[in-house]
């Protein structure tokens, strides 16, 4: 069963990308929340360009992860779920896909609202798709806060039911992810 | 607003009767603006009130002068919280040190409508040699004067303690200009 799992399972490419999307908006997302109170200071300064870097970054696998799955397609889901939960897997999937290229989306938009472009790494000056706006930028600002609470809010359902077909339904839904769980069941 | 206006203009009435060869600066038609560089962004920033004497023939181009005031509490560095932060005592010390000014010494002409003016910038307690090429062109009724040079701000002790290394803050800072005056009579 373990091997016949494995072998309709995720990729390698696949899983390296899910973790090190989630690894990174993990950092962006607790860099962000920190940085925004900070009085000004060189570290801030320094702090919004690193966010600002992860962002794009984030966004470009991203791109490169949707790739993957378009030519690669996820295993299938496991066939004790009820239909209400394979509604749910997918919407939440689609969403956080939609939401992990919004947010930075939102970031860049805010950052040209508000005067500092985006150069990612210090090099590579990113386009100002809006001109300087304060109120834009104040807008900008609040919905890309709104869009992180959204996706903060879905990453807990996702790896709360992630856990629980580990635990639960004692399923190969965590594992074929993390592959070590795997061995270790075996 | 009108208060403001009213001094602006009040300053301008004697570069009105100074400028023989140029008519009266346009105030509100002239910009004194900076690109600071952050972590490797550009930021643009200006400073909203200033004053501008002027003297100036491009036939004679070496009797040129010009004199430019700044009111530095009037700097706008691209955000509020930059803005706060300024006019402290790490940056222009506003409070010390309300304005800042540039005193032509020369003026030599480059050709093709370019011309080139040096003389004393100072900022803060810190007077430094500067030399800025410029464009003059005919906008309708007026004349339009373009330039930009480099400062190094350390130069003149901007930004000191926290901001004192350049790995955030860049030393060079590009200062544009854009002085409209009416045209020759």
């Amino acid at each position: 069963m373990a091997l016949a799992s494995r072998a309709i399972g995720y990729t390698r490419t696949a899983i390296a990308l899910h973790w090190v999307v989630a690894l990174g908006i993990f950092g962006a997302f607790s860099l962000g929340l920190y940085m925004h109170e900070l009085p000004l200071s060189p570290t801030k300064l320094k702090l919004y360009s690193y966010h600002k870097w992860a962002g794009v970054t984030i966004f470009l696998l991203m791109l490169a992860r949707l790739a993957w799955r378009a030519t690669h397609p996820a295993p299938p889901l496991p066939g004790h779920m009820p239909r209400w939960q394979r509604l749910a897997a997918h919407s939440i999937h689609h969403l956080l896909y939609l939401l992990i290229l919004a947010i930075p989306l939102t970031g860049w938009l805010m950052s040209s609202a508000k005067g500092f472009q985006t150069v990612w790494f210090g090099v590579l000056p990113l386009p100002d798709l809006l001109d300087k706006n304060k109120e834009l930028g104040e807008t900008l600002a609040e919905v890309h806060e709104a869009l992180n609470f959204g996706m903060a809010a879905l990453v807990i359902a996702h790896v709360g039911a992630a856990v629980k077909h580990h635990l639960v339904d004692r399923d190969d839904v965590l594992a074929r992810m993390l592959p070590f769980l795997n061995r270790a069941a075996q | 607003m009108r208060k403001t206006l009213a001094l602006v203009l009040a300053a301008l009435l004697p570069c009105a009767a100074a400028a023989a060869e140029v008519g009266a600066v346009q105030a509100d038609k002239s910009r004194i603006a900076f690109v600071s560089r952050q972590m490797g962004v550009p930021v643009d920033g200006e400073f909203r009130k200033f004053t501008v004497q002027l003297s100036f023939d491009p036939a004679k181009p070496e009797a040129g002068r010009a004199q430019i005031d700044i009111d530095m509490a009037s700097i706008d560095a691209g955000s509020a919280e930059a803005n706060e932060e300024v006019v402290g005592k790490n940056w222009f010390h506003v409070k010390q040190f309300p304005k800042a000014s540039f005193v032509s010494t020369s003026v030599k002409p480059l050709g093709g409508g370019k011309f080139e003016v040096a003389g004393k910038l100072t900022i803060r307690d810190k007077t430094r040699d500067v030399q800025a090429p410029f464009a003059m062109t005919a906008q309708g009724a007026n004349v339009q004067f373009d330039g930009s040079f480099i400062i190094k701000r350390a130069d003149f002790g901007i930004g000191q303690g926290v901001w004192a290394d350049f790995d955030t803050v860049a030393n060079d800072v590009q200062i544009k200009f854009k002085v409209v005056a009416g045209a020759k009579k």
